[in-house]
């Protein structure tokens, strides 16, 4: 009866993204009075997951990394085995990779992008994002298994006091006709995905050339770097920075927008985020209307100031 | 090779999103209906198949009559023929079991459907489809190259990219980058005219179950008003993401 949660980690750390589904997992345990039944794929250690609510680890070792049909088939062994009646996974690149396969392998009903805990028990009901932010929907699964992929940065960390005991689990493991051939992916930056902070630029910057000042922000702030879409169209960036309604979603914390406008469609996909700071030559920009704090400035003169402004805050506060 | 495009019908990106009937159903009053971006690319480089390997293109969607426009607009852009399954499109399960019926009867080779329609942005429906006709799945497709029943595929992952090989049949979840934003093609006048002439073709429904419903739909509260921050003082500015947004 457990409810069942799909731990990702990357290089041997959690990722922050599966603590939240381990919070989000323990918040429907309590409102079913269940336990919390974690899967893990080569963990070494489960006592953070403790701290967020899991009871207990099914740890799978010998695999070859992730593949989305040998993973979603492992986690419906894992549900099988504890009869979860309720599977969480997250809003990774991986996560909505194998929960439509998890699905079908389950007949269970999904609902992806959830912001909250479940509204409702019988019928299950849940508050999930539509129309790319520009909405919110409440969606019943109908199904007797459900799952729930819960939207990055949404319902938060939970910390408990539990502890987590490991076990290891040896499922079968499907073959798969996917391959990985090769990985390109920068070790030493925050993706736009786990960053808790992003710093946006726009096509207010002039050219890819002016780009220093954004990136040297961002590392101040330990953010992600995002733009808008006609610059990663312009080639002044690349497309996986690009964010809106036809790019990534965003639901960071805080979200600087740096000469952006504000379209309907780049709104649209960074709504979700907390707080939203605009720094924008021209007042009428329509991105002031949607942001919290806003600075009517040229860039190139307010972004070297802030981030001297943040260095020196750092440095009182480290 | 015999490729299949989906195509979710959905409101334009600029569209006012309301409800109506105490907030329980899309308001479609004044929304113009496009082809989903997402799928619009997929379309894209299902034509560079056709044009440079002699593929056949079929483009289908789940709904009603309403969606024959967007349909008829893909066959302006050059899809050879169009099918339509005659029913409203009640969950992302349901439409991939109505895809999935026809994939099974018609066969074909490669399935292009989009990361996620932006409208309810379910995000499952290329999945489900390859779970349920048994073919290889390729999510968040960036790139995509087919030689023989060989592909080689690029998937979006979180902070970079992972290049794949795997092999037909192939379902694919795409996304921009599958081609460029400047090789989009819009249908000029010739493509119109001989869109008329090419095949819709009307299907009956299975009648798929729907495994999940929206009940009810609720709009965002509205903002506050900014605070401004003058540009000679942002100490200001980091003082208040600090102390009252907590943020930094
Ligand atoms: C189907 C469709 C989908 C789309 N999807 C997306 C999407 O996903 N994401 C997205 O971002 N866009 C999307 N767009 C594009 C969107 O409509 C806008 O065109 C785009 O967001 C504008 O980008 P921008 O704000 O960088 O550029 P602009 O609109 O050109 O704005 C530049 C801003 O910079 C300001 N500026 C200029 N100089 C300075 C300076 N020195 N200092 C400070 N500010 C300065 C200007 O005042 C202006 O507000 C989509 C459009 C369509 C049609
Ligand atoms: N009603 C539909 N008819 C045809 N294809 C669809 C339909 N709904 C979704 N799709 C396809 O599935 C993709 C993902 O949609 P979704 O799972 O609804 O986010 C879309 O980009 C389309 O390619």
């Amino acid at each position: 009866m457990s409810v069942l949660v799909y731990i990702e980690s990357d290089r041997g750390k959690f990722k922050k993204s599966a603590l939240e589904v381990a919070s989000y997992g323990k918040a429907v345990a309590n409102q079913l009075g269940t336990s919390l039944t974690a899967v893990t794929f080569n963990a070494n250690d489960a006592s953070e997951l403790g701290k967020y609510g899991v009871d207990k680890v099914l740890n799978v070792s010998n695999t070859d990394g992730f593949n989305a049909k040998v993973y979603a088939d492992v986690i419906k062994q894992a549900a099988a085995t504890e009869g979860s009646k309720v599977v969480v996974v997250s809003s990774t690149s991986d996560s909505t990779y194998l929960a439509p396969l998890l699905a079908v392998g389950l007949d269970a009903g999904y609902a992806s992008n959830v912001v909250d805990a479940p509204t409702s028990i019988s019928p299950f009901t849940v508050k999930r994002t539509a129309f790319t932010n520009k909405a919110f929907s409440f969606t019943e699964i109908n199904t007797e298994v459900k799952i729930v992929g819960v939207s990055n940065n949404s319902f938060g960390l939970v910390e408990t006091s539990g502890n987590a005991s490991m076990e290891s689990f040896s499922p079968s493991l499907a073959s798969s006709d996917v391959k990985v051939e090769s990985v390109d992916k920068a070790s030493d930056k925050v993706s736009i995905a786990d960053a808790e902070i992003v710093v946006s630029a726009g096509r207010g910057l002039k050219g890819p050339e002016n780009w220093e000042m954004i990136e040297e922000l961002a590392e101040v702030l330990g953010a992600a770097t995002a733009c808008s879409k006609p610059v990663s169209d312009l080639g002044w960036r690349p497309h996986s920075e690009h964010v809106g309604q036809t790019g990534k979603p965003v639901a960071a914390n805080l979200y600087i927008a740096i000469g952006i406008s504000g379209a309907i469609q780049h709104l649209a996909g960074i709504n979700a985020s907390k707080v939203k700071v605009v720094i924008n030559i021209d007042p009428e920009a329509p991105f002031f209307k949607a942001a919290d704090y806003g600075v009517v400035g040229d860039a190139f003169d307010v972004v070297p100031k802030l981030i001297e402004k943040l260095k020196a805050f750092k440095a009182q506060n480290a | 090779m015999k490729i299949l495009v989906c195509i979710s019908h959905v409101p334009d990106t600029t569209s006012k999103i309301n409800f109506t009937d105490g907030d329980t159903k899309f308001d479609t009053n004044g929304v113009q209906y496009v082809i989903n971006p997402n799928d619009e690319f997929g379309l894209t480089r299902a034509m560079w198949f056709k044009e440079k390997q002699g593929a056949t293109v079929a483009v289908i969607n789940v709904g009603g009559p309403e969606t024959e426009p967007t349909l008829r607009k893909a066959l302006a852009i050059g899809a050879d023929e169009a099918i339509r399954v005659n029913t409203e499109a009640k969950d992302g399960f349901a439409v991939a079991k109505e895809l999935a019926n026809i994939i099974k009867e018609r066969g074909f080779d490669l399935v292009i459907a989009g990361r996620e329609s932006i409208d309810y942005n379910g995000g499952m429906v290329p999945g489900m489809i390859a779970a349920l006709t048994d073919a290889n799945f390729v999510n968040k497709c960036i790139g995509l190259e087919i030689d023989g029943t060989s592909a080689k595929a690029i998937r979006e992952i979180d902070g970079g990219k992972e290049t794949v090989s795997t092999s037909l049949p192939l379902i694919i979840g795409g996304q921009k980058g599958l081609v460029e934003e400047s090789d989009l093609r819009i249908p000029n006048m010739r493509g119109i005219m001989m869109a008329r002439q090419k095949p819709l073709t009307v299907v009956e429904s299975v009648g798929a179950n729907a495994e999940t419903t929206a009940v009810k739909f609720e709009k965002p509260v509205a903002k506050g008003a900014v605070t401004l921050v003058s540009p000679d003082n942002l100490d200001e500015l980091v003082n208040l993401l600090h102390n009252e947004a907590k943020v930094i």
